[in-house]
């Protein structure tokens, strides 16, 4: 990991919500790298942290009630959170570009959609409106939608259209890094099959880093090489999605997996993780998954688990069962088979 | 999701307690609301407080600048200023609670019916409030006065009135978009009648907007009340009315501008109390403004 | 159609008006249930599944068609005799933030249904019987005055759950009843609608947009495309050998969580056309790849093309190899 040159490098990053009945721990000391040209799979449930960390990447975290406490977001190699907001304007929507989840609502519905591009174009580069226009037909072309529908408004596109109208705003600048919030959630299952196969033919033409947030593991099955698991606030899991899904090792990975249901398998009754997300203004002291975990053990309600690498580029935040795989496995080679 | 993480923490306060106690966080609602107190228990125990009857002449002390032994001065007939305002907080606040009283009534019913059953009666019910609503309301409330003739009752069916479509627009508001909500279905599939769906799962539902504009509107009917005496069409002499005093020592402003002075301080205090309250509660009964 | 038969659905249509013209929400569909089964309604929105569950329990009133239970036709039945079979047939609802009114306490909710329909005389018998309700759905007593916004949306819809099951009914529409909920959440309340299932026999009909909780749950399963119904069959048929073309691009547009295993997408053309005043002929014909003359001349019909095999497809045989 030392080696590898990073575009995004997320050291022990920390942020926190104040609300009425105490602090949120949001994003609890999350370490996380993205290499150039890596597609990092997000996951994790509601409340999770996902969109804050993302939103703390862009510097986009609402202050208040939100802060980040500590840490460092290292993009190509300098502190974000030591930039001035003119310079994280700039950043936003130029090196960074990010996708929202409602296509519905992070269009404009009273500016034709060629228009919004160019706005983003002209935001970011120094050419002239023609230029930039020029430039939002081809976005639209290289998206699918045929440059006579480049003057129409939101409203009278579909919401797959619309999404892939806001992939061509995100794309317009050459992002290098590209975060895409949950973008086909809200998107029928044939109409995100279609989103998906425009993000993987993108993917092939130009060369961006994505970090994919989800909570639907098929899609990062689909779209990432690497996937980061994530729960309360911490990320519990991370390596390739190739050993993540086959190789799971964290109790809760293995849990998420087992709660849904399996196509190709009939299964009378599904394994479910017991209990409930933790109140994250009051998380359990040590491990936070300790009270569903069917590992637990006494040491877990102490000691917050720190990320041990179990085989190159695998991390895992759970002793009890990087211990029980490394003695089962044997540690000499061999553990990825 | 930040919104989400903002909901999540669920403690255990809900109802007229947390309500109060997000009220208590903002001292200008809390403000409102011991002035609004104090205006309620001067009403009440107005006898007790008041040294001097509120028609009892003394023309021998007419027109006396405020001293210890009247604190607010004399009007032309010698009568106590401060013990017609006292007594005159029980007619405005009278006026102005059961103004509202009657708007919200008609106003409400006039709404739930049109928001409920909607089609020809909603556009029936709605197109006679916005005639109302197109003449300014004061002018309204002056003709109806008028026509009633003056009068305490009068002044308050007129004030009433002029407010009531206001009132009938939040309420039909509110129990659209409540209507479509899935626990009037859900109410629906597990047999419930119309009436209990609207008494018991729809007007519980939009009475945050109704106390707030009530509130509000409170002042406002004071306002109308103090208006329509002020111009002779309210309550009468000697009957102490914060306006129609106003619009006695009017002729006196240029000798004895104190004659108007306090009972116009009287009226400010009451509205501006009423409405930080008004906005207080605003507040206090929107979780999404918690912050 | 066995004597088994529990709700037996008859070219069942709902119409509504809009300022564009007349939406055809459920088109002529026709089916039935049996005693004890799970019947999954699967389709995008807008194919009109959720407008069907709720016309086949009368909380919308059908343009026209029959909807029999026990052989009675229940759309026929007087507001009087209606508010009776409402005991019977129950629905749970998708949204378990908007379905429960916030005002109520978790007691209040759950005996609603038991006060309006006045079983229970007693207050105390209430009592008992919304905590039995509540150890049965999974919901901890301690929670019985507590309010819908501090409990999490798994909980909530377990309490949608007790109060559908409140009357003891024998017929109950799931209407995307895991679909707000967490992956971890769904599971839990996946396996307690199957206990549930097992323990009382009741007959579900689970409308979902996620084929694969649906096909957890179902026995058969009905596809949906624009208000009607394209293919019908057990699930495990269905699964491994769609024979409608939507179905087919259906199953293939499913992220499946496992790495290595490559599948062949059909990736569908364009989006999902317009519910109002739909031409003549099959409905997605516009989307099919294997469309001809005749698909856009022609509506077919839903013909039962092996035992228990339903698929309104004019080359339904000619495609059924084409698939796997």
């Amino acid at each position: 990991m030392e080696d590898r040159k990073l575009i995004l490098d997320i050291q022990d990053l920390s942020i926190q919500y104040r609300v009425e009945g105490g602090t949120v721990h949001a994003v609890e000391n999350l370490n996380l790298a993205l290499g150039y040209g890596e597609n990092l799979g997000f996951v994790g449930e509601t409340g999770a942290g996902k969109t804050t960390t993302a939103l703390g990447i862009m510097r986009l975290v609402p202050d208040p009630p939100g802060r980040i406490t500590s840490g460092r977001i290292l993009f190509e190699g300098a502190d974000l959170l030591r930039k001035t907001e003119d310079e994280m304007r700039s950043i936003r929507g130029g090196k960074i570009a990010m996708i929202f989840q409602d296509p519905m609502t992070s269009l404009n519905p009273v500016m034709t959609v060629d228009k919004q591009i160019a706005e983003m174009v002209l935001l970011h580069n120094d050419v002239t409106e023609r230029q930039a226009l020029d430039r939002a037909v081809e976005m639209l072309e290289l998206v699918g939608i045929r440059s006579e529908r480049a003057r129409d408004y939101p409203h009278q596109f579909s919401g797959g259209m619309k999404q892939r109208v806001v992939i061509a705003i995100a794309l317009a600048c050459n992002p290098i890094l590209l975060i895409a919030d949950e973008p086909t959630t809200a998107l029928d299952v044939t109409i995100q099959a279609q989103v998906l196969e425009l993000m993987r033919e993108l993917r092939r033409k130009i060369n961006t880093s994505l970090v994919m947030i989800t909570h639907d593991l098929g899609i990062v099955a689909e779209m990432c090489d690497k996937v980061a698991i994530m729960y309360a606030g911490r990320v519990v899991e991370y390596a390739t999605t190739e050993a993540l899904y086959n190789r799971p090792v964290h109790p809760y990975t293995e849990g998420l997996f087992n709660s849904i249901p399996d196509i190709d398998r009939d299964e009378e009754e599904l394994k479910v993780i017991q209990g409930l997300m933790p109140d994250p203004t009051n998380l359990p002291s040590g491990c936070p998954f300790h009270p569903r975990c069917p590992y637990a053990v006494e040491s877990c309600s102490r000691e917050a688990p720190g990320m041990v690498e179990i085989e190159p580029g695998h991390l895992v935040a759970c002793p009890v069962r990087t211990e029980h795989r490394l003695n089962s496995v044997g540690w000499k080679g061999g553990a990825g088979r | 999701m930040s919104e989400q993480i903002n909901k999540q923490p669920g403690q255990s306060m809900h109802g007229i307690g947390a309500v109060f106690a997000r009220l208590r966080r903002s001292p200008l609602a809390m403000l409102g609301l011991a002035a609004v107190i104090a205006l309620v228990l001067i009403a009440v125990f107005a006898d007790y407080i008041a040294p001097y009857g509120y028609a009892a002449q003394d023309l021998m002390s007419a027109f006396e600048p405020p001293s210890a032994n009247h604190w607010f001065g004399t009007d032309e007939f010698g009568r106590d200023l401060f013990s017609r305002i006292i007594y005159g907080s029980r007619i405005s606040l009278q006026v102005g609670f059961i103004a509202v009283g009657i708007a919200v009534f008609a106003g409400g019913f006039l709404g739930a019916v049109s928001g409920y059953y909607g089609g020809r009666l909603d556009n029936l019910i709605m197109r006679g409030m916005d005639i109302l609503l197109s003449i300014p309301s004061i002018l309204l409330a002056i003709a109806i006065a008028a026509s009633l003739g003056p009068g305490l009752f009068n002044l308050m069916i007129a004030v009433g009135i002029s407010s009531t479509p206001n009132y009938a627009r939040i309420v039909r508001g509110s129990v659209l978009s409540i209507r479509n909500q899935e626990f009037v279905e859900a109410a629906k599939a597990v047999g419930s009648s119309d009436l209990r769906i609207i008494l018991k799962h729809i007007i519980p539902n939009c009475m945050a907007p109704i106390i707030v504009q009530s509130t509000l509107g409170v002042a406002i009917a004071i306002l109308t009340a103090a208006g329509l005496s002020f111009i002779g069409l309210g309550i009468q002499p000697p009957v102490p009315e914060w306006g129609a005093m106003l619009s006695g020592g009017r002729e006196y402003i240029r000798d004895y501008a104190y004659m108007t002075i306090f009972p116009g301080l009287a009226i400010m205090i009451s509205i501006l109390a009423l409405n930080f309250l008004g906005d207080g509660l605003r507040d206090a009964l929107d979780p999404k403004l918690k912050q | 159609m066995t004597g088994n038969t529990i709700v037996e659905v008859k070219n069942l249509k709902k119409y509504f008006h809009t300022k564009k013209g007349m939406l055809h929400a459920v088109d002529d569909v026709s089916f039935t249930i049996d005693k004890g089964e799970t019947l999954g309604l699967v389709g995008e929105s807008g194919c009109g599944k959720s407008t069907l569950g709720r016309v086949m329990i009368r909380l919308l009133e059908a343009t026209s068609g029959e909807v029999r239970f026990y052989g009675d036709d229940i759309l026929k039945y007087s507001s009087g005799r209606m508010k009776d079979m409402r005991k019977r047939v129950q629905i749970v609802f998708q949204d378990p933030y908007s379905s429960l009114n916030p005002r109520l306490s978790v007691s209040d909710l759950i005996s609603e249904p038991l006060l309006v329909n006045r079983v229970c005389g007693s207050t105390a018998e209430r009592t008992g019987r919304v905590l039995e309700l509540m150890d049965t759905v999974g919901l901890a007593r301690r929670l019985v005055n507590s309010y819908p916004h501090e409990l999490d949306g798994g909980r909530r819809q377990r309490i949608g759950i007790a109060r559908s099951l409140a009357l003891s009914p024998e017929f109950i529409v799931l209407d995307e009843p895991v679909s707000a909920l967490d992956v971890c959440i769904q599971a839990q309340v996946l396996n307690l609608l199957n206990s549930l299932q097992k323990q009382f026999g009741y007959t579900y009909v689970f409308i979902s947009h996620n084929l694969s909780v649906v096909k957890h749950v179902s026995d058969r399963i009905a596809v949906m495309y624009l208000g009607k119904i394209v293919e019908m069959s057990d699930y495990q048929s269905l699964f491994k050998e769609p024979l409608h073309p939507y179905t087919q691009a259906l199953l293939s547009a499913i992220p499946i969580p496992k790495v290595g295993e490559k599948r062949d997408r059909l990736i569908l053309e364009g989006d999902v056309p317009s519910p109002i005043e739909p031409p003549d002929g099959c409905r997605f014909a516009g989307r099919c790849f294997y469309r001809q003359e005749i698909c856009t001349r022609k509506t077919p019909e839903l013909h039962e093309i092996e035992p228990g095999r339903f698929v309104a497809c004019h080359f339904a045989r000619n495609l059924s190899r084409r698939s796997s």
